[in-house]
């Protein structure tokens, strides 16, 4: 249960969290902006709209306060007392981050008053805060070390701890991957209040009273959250720390790399922690468009997999039928004769979850010089209709940011928690602030808020868009003024695909014609992976069904291990070649394995749900001989006698562009449109549907291991095993 | 030479005294986290009983609709009179239920007031006032002699399991000092023999009188009435002639 705090008045128009202008376009203008008020902090004046609280206003013009428990996306808690400042005229100090702004007020934050009320709280915080920062993980990023350096007093009161000693907590288990010292929490409740607002899982709190009090979970039961990583980033001492990093590192050992994370299709912004070629950590890096500061423990915590069932050696299947690691020459030369020597007809390319852009072009560029057009990836959309002809039919239109704007989303077919964990706190933060509400079509799953359930019958979907039925997900679709549909890429799967397709885009079309704002979009679909929309954007087909019905004789795996191309399903002397980074599903049935490199390994584009290029940096080194992809099919072709005509990364980056602008257009997403279009190629295809919706990941021990890295990661493995050890705990 | 020879001893003075005096500090006597035991388990069932459900729906018909959590201190009340004087979790969990709130919600009130007793206690649970007022008038001999009566520790319960015996701050009867709380009844005005007399009864389940055991009614004067002895005047007592009508 949310303690709907100030944050709705507040910090939803705090000048903080509002997002780059392009991402908020869409945000409410309706009421009319109010005449603002002017302040003076430390006698510069500063005009600030009402309701805005003196340490935004502060921050307005550069002036830090300092804060334990402020933070700017969750709720105001006040009750750190750090952010004490003098007003004048105030008989008191008052706490800056919950006082709103009046007329004419004059902030003081350097005064000795004000100075005076920060060494007396960080006196007493420290009373109570062991001293413990030489074995503290947090120690370098800790909050109450540098405030205590910067803000706090030279001396100490505190002769306690010759008589009864410093005040201790009993440590709790909340999982796998979050580390308790609960001696160290100083009470500011952020943890309390993610848990509540943004992860939905309300299962802190704290309990006693006075000097009794403590943070925790009562009972003995682990934190059943997609996000729950989150809350170490949060905490601005070391009583929640990252268990797989504890006793690690150090902060200012580590290089910091930015990049991009794969593990989902929402393109997370990451910054990558190495050290001696090894990567320590993944923390979230803000982007507003995408995933604001959180991250997903997924691509936080599945890094460990990055250095587990790596393939470190080319290999080639021997005489017995085992692989054995030989030369780079060796395996280049045995792939070479085997692609020249195959019928064009019989070649076929499949491109994984986690292939980058780069070596998707290279990849079609060697197979369409070789003759064949067969290259696919393993994520199934329907080429019925508009196909992927349209580049609206497949993305996620509406983009990340602005679904905090819609007034209601439907889902037909998704379980956004999982396939998106950072899309569907958007979703759960506006549910929370604004009046949004949720429909979903498909099989009922927890999403962290209500939920309109309309059923899982894919018949819904079509009577919906027909007009015919009289749910109230129908009336309420009609009333909207900012709809939004998301369709999970999953259910186009089956037979009924292009159908559910078809009648997905009639439905959005048809709410957008009633719509005021043309430029609001309706329709998305959400991909499962990182890699499928800019395979589509280059060109590839999608699903390997019809492929391999023509009988293969040479089948290029780039990193598919989804397990959709199997022996079974080839010829039998089908010649495998798997290029990837990972020994796991796709390597297990290939003929000559050539080590890639995974996405902390390499400078590589990757292409977001949303249409939005951006690129991973190389922070560590490949391991053992494994090379950057692109390079590997570029020394390939070579070999064939196919040579591809580029031979570094801008020249590949010059080819992508002659395909699509789009791919080399970091950080910027474009607007669709043709939806009129692409509903009127798939007027035909609109058959009875009569399916049921099914999602794939359904509960949290489902969501942990989804790709070859997190089904490497030991951590995840333990997260799965704590999940299912909890549910069985009667909390 | 007299005044630096001051400022000498005050500089030593302020050195040999810190300005924060150190007491030891008194950490409370139950816990703050959950630890299952074989009497407190959320596998065992709490149901409120068919008299106390009509409450429970008396009580929610209180609070507006929205605003139904308001109802959770007399739920938790209410389940801890049915539960024998404490608070088990699954009635923490049935009362959550109840208002459709997360649990944690819940313990967070529970743990908060210790009015709330989260372990099995005594049918008696006896609480003595040490704080000032009834330490001055005796109260540590008043705790001694239920100590030695019940054979219980102070935030135990008795071997037979019939007290529980808990020191408390002020209960606001300090006039009656010392004083005792028996579950709901107030026993004041204390003597040694008062208390032993009053555990002796419970012993046998007989109820003694609450109240003073001075003779006094409730906190008048010990020596009667001082004032407000006559009949009060009537209306347009003290005003002035011109103004009477």
């Amino acid at each position: 249960m949310l303690r709907q705090p100030l944050s709705r008045a507040l910090a939803l128009t705090s000048p903080v969290r509002a997002a780059p202008l392009t991402a908020r376009r869409f945000a409410d203008q309706v009421q009319a902006q109010p005449e603002k008020v002017e302040v003076f902090i430390d006698d510069q004046p500063v005009h600030v709209v009402p309701g805005t609280t003196v340490l935004q206003a502060a921050a307005q013009v550069g002036v830090e306060i300092p804060r334990f428990c402020y933070h700017e996306r969750l709720a105001v808690a006040g009750n750190c007392r750090m952010c004490l400042v003098e007003v004048e005229k105030s008989p008191k100090p008052v706490a800056a981050c919950a006082m709103p702004v009046m007329k004419g007020m004059r902030v003081k934050t350097n005064s000795d008053l004000t100075r005076k009320a920060r060494e007396g709280v960080m006196e007493f915080l420290l009373v109570n805060h062991p001293l413990d920062c030489p074995i503290c993980d947090q120690g370098g990023e800790c909050d109450l070390q540098d405030q205590s350096m910067a803000f706090g007093s030279d001396k100490s009161r505190f002769t306690d701890i010759h008589f009864s000693g410093k005040r201790a907590v009993e440590d709790k288990d909340v999982g796998p991957l979050i580390k308790t010292i609960m001696t160290r929490c100083i009470h500011c409740t952020r943890c309390i209040r993610f848990a509540s607002e943004v992860a939905g899982v309300d299962d802190f709190g704290t309990t006693g009273r006075g000097t009794d009090m403590q943070v925790g979970t009562y009972v003995e039961k682990m934190f059943l959250s997609e996000l729950s990583g989150n809350i170490i980033d949060l905490c601005p001492v070391g009583a929640l720390t990252s268990k797989p990093y504890s006793f690690a590192a150090r902060p200012w050992e580590t290089r910091r790399v930015d990049s991009v994370d794969v593990l989902d299709p929402l393109g997370s912004n990451i910054v990558v922690a190495t050290r001696t070629n090894e990567v320590l950590r993944i923390l979230p890096r803000t982007n507003e468009e995408i995933n604001e500061e959180w991250l997903a423990d997924k691509s936080r915590f599945a890094c460990d997999g990055l250095k587990r069932q790596r393939l470190v050696s080319p290999m080639l299947v021997d005489s017995r039928g085992n692989l054995t690691p030989v030369d780079w020459e060796d395996a280049i030369v045995a792939t070479a004769r085997a692609l020249r020597d195959c019928p064009p007809d019989k070649l076929l390319a499949v491109a994984g979850d986690l292939a980058d852009a780069e070596s998707l072009v290279a990849l079609k560029d060697l197979v369409n010089k070789l003759g064949s057009e067969n290259t696919c990836t393993e994520q199934y959309f329907p080429l019925e209709g508009a196909g992927i002809d349209l580049r609206s039919s497949y993305l996620l239109n509406t983009k990340i940011a602005n679904v905090e704007d819609a007034d209601f989303v439907l889902l037909i077919g998704t379980n956004v928690r999982f396939e998106a964990p950072l899309l569907n706190a958007r979703i759960r933060k506006s549910f929370i602030h604004k009046e949004t509400d949720v429909a979903l079509v498909g099989p009922k799953v927890d999403l962290t808020y209500e939920y309109m359930h309309a059923g899982d019958s894919a018949s819904i979907v079509k009577d919906l868009a027909t007009g015919t039925s009289s749910h109230a997900v129908a009336r309420r679709l009609e009333q909207a003024k900012r709809p939004v549909v998301i369709l999970g890429a999953e259910q186009l799967r089956g037979p009924e695909g292009a159908a559910l397709l078809a009648y997905t885009q009639q439905l959005a079309l048809k709410l957008h014609d009633k719509l005021a704002d043309k430029s609001w979009k309706v329709l998305n679909v959400l991909q499962r992976t990182a890699s499928q929309v800019a395979a589509l954007d280059i060109g590839y087909k999608p699903g390997v069904g019809g492929a391999l019905q023509g009988g293969p004789r040479v089948v290029y795996l780039l990193g598919a291990d989804s397990g959709v191309v199997t022996r079974e399903a080839l010829p039998k002397d089908a010649f495998v070649i798997y290029q990837g980074h990972h020994g796991d599903v796709g390597a297990q049935i290939a003929d000559v394995v050539l080590p890639g490199a995974a996405y902390t390994e390499k400078r590589a584009t990757y292409v977001n749900a949303e249409g939005r290029a951006q690129q991973t940096l190389l922070a560590v080194s490949p391991p053992g001989k494994a090379r950057d992809d692109w390079k590997i099919i570029r020394a390939l072709s070579e070999v064939v006698g196919e040579r591809l005509p580029y031979d570094n990364l801008d020249e590949v980056r010059a080819r992508m562009s002659e395909i699509s602008p789009a791919l080399v257009a970091y950080g910027d997403v474009q607007d669709n449109n043709y939806f009129a279009q692409a509903t009127a190629l798939a007027q035909s295809l609109q058959k009875s549907l009569s399916g049921k919706l099914d999602v794939k990941l359904k509960q949290l021990e489902d969501y942990f291991m989804t790709d070859p890295i997190s089904r490497a990661s030991p951590t995840m493995a333990k997260c799965i095993q704590a999940v299912i050890k909890q549910k069985q705990s009667p909390y | 030479m007299l005044s630096s020879l001051r400022t000498g001893v005050q500089g030593l003075w302020r050195i040999s005294s810190r300005s924060i005096q150190t007491t030891a500090s008194r950490q409370h006597d139950s816990l703050f986290v959950h630890r299952d035991t074989p009497e407190d388990n959320p596998s065992i069932p709490f149901e409120f009983s068919q008299a106390n459900q009509k409450r429970v729906e008396a009580l929610l018909a209180i609070y507006p609709e929205g605003h139904k959590r308001g109802a959770m201190i007399p739920l938790l009340d209410l389940a801890q009179r049915q539960s024998g004087g404490w608070l088990p979790i699954s009635a923490m969990h049935k009362v959550a239920e109840i208002l459709n709130l997360p649990k944690m919600r819940v313990y967070e009130v529970a743990t908060f007031y210790t009015m709330f007793i989260r372990r099995p206690i005594g049918k008696y649970h006896v609480q003595v006032c040490t704080t000032t007022p009834c330490w001055l008038r005796g109260s540590d001999a008043i705790l001694n002699a239920i100590k030695q009566e019940t054979n219980c520790e102070v935030g135990g319960n008795s071997p037979c399991g019939k007290f529980s015996v808990s020191e408390v701050e002020c209960l606001g009867a300090c006039v009656n000092a010392p004083m005792i709380q028996v579950n709901d009844d107030y026993y004041e005005d204390l003597s040694v023999e008062d208390t032993k007399e009053i555990i002796s009864k419970l012993k046998k389940d007989e109820k003694p009188k609450p109240g003073p055991r001075s003779g006094r009614f409730a906190s008048e004067p010990l020596g009667g009435l001082t004032s407000l002895t006559e009949e009060p005047t009537g209306p347009g007592f003290g005003v002035q002639d011109a103004l009477k009508a």
